[in-house]
């Protein structure tokens, strides 16, 4: 074991769990959002070649490392609530998978 | 025979990558699995600990690099607008929605494949983070073991789904 493992918090774990979540979900409501709403659409287009796929991507990208460094922040050295930082990482993951699933964006996009 | 660039790039982000990240997955996760304080002794925690480590890191370079070339380079000439009067073979998008019979093949499957995608480095990243980060501790941390198991196999669900939709759009309209 690394002597930097000894008396190790659970704290960096559930930063990073949950920043995942939150970065899932982002690409899911931005992927949703530029479906939906043409304005968004180009807003998110920042390279022509690849449509607004790049804008959702790396802003997507951009709020999953931020969160991640802020939550780090918060949960330094810190014995969370595991099971249930786990379990509102998995649903906002489960709403990412939704946000990027065709017949659900088309049915809010009509 | 010869692959075009365009073929050889496509093969290299589907195939090549997509078959390290598979291969590597599935040693990370059993190594991953089996890596219990009551399983193992205090030198193999030691050992799995450098060899998850590596998977797992792999796994996420290989995950990020399968995205970014997918959505830079292959993406961009499956979308091509094509000229007016072109053989749209050559405009794997364009000939995808010409046909009826194929059209869900892009409705469907490409916009969920070029969204979906991109779950996978991010849960990649975490896992890797987690078994980088607790090592050794992870034999007796049974959450944060199990943590890391559960975002590495939606890593992989979500590269699974993106890769098997590709297999399908590439028989349909490969890219030349």
């Amino acid at each position: 074991m690394n002597p930097s493992e000894s008396n190790l918090s659970n704290g960096p774990a559930a930063a990073a769990t949950l920043a995942a979540g939150i970065g899932c979900v982002a690409m899911g409501v931005f992927s949703t959002l530029s479906e939906v709403s043409q304005f968004v659409g180009r807003i998110l287009n920042f390279y022509n070649p690849t449509g607004n796929l790049s804008g959702k991507t790396l802003v997507a990208i951009v709020i999953w490392l931020v969160s991640w460094a802020l939550l780090k922040k918060r949960f330094a050295d810190q014995e969370v609530n595991f099971a249930g930082i786990l379990t509102l990482s998995l649903v906002l993951v489960g709403l990412g998978f939704l946000g990027t699933f065709p017949p659900f964006f088309d049915l809010l996009a009509d | 025979m010869w692959l075009s660039y365009r073929e050889a790039i496509t093969t290299f982000h589907g195939m090549g990558l997509g078959a390290i990240f598979l291969l590597v997955f599935t040693g990370t996760w059993v190594l991953l699995w089996g890596l219990r304080s009551g399983w193992v002794t205090t030198v193999g925690v030691e050992a799995h600990r450098k060899l998850l480590a590596f998977g797992a890191m792999l796994m996420a370079i290989v995950a990020w690099l399968t995205v970014i070339i997918g959505t830079y380079l292959p993406y961009t000439w499956y979308r091509a607008k094509p000229p007016a009067g072109a053989d749209l073979t050559q405009y794997p998008r364009s000939f995808l929605l010409a046909n009826p019979k194929l059209a869900f093949l892009h409705s469907f499957g490409m916009e969920w494949k070029e969204h979906v995608a991109w779950l996978a480095p991010i849960l990649a990243t975490a896992a890797a983070y987690l078994i980088w980060r607790y090592g050794g501790k992870l034999a007796e941390n049974a959450k944060v073991r199990n943590a890391a198991l559960i975002l590495l196999t939606l890593s992989f669900v979500a590269a699974a789904t993106a890769g098997l939709i590709g297999a399908f759009i590439t028989k349909a309209a490969p890219l030349r």
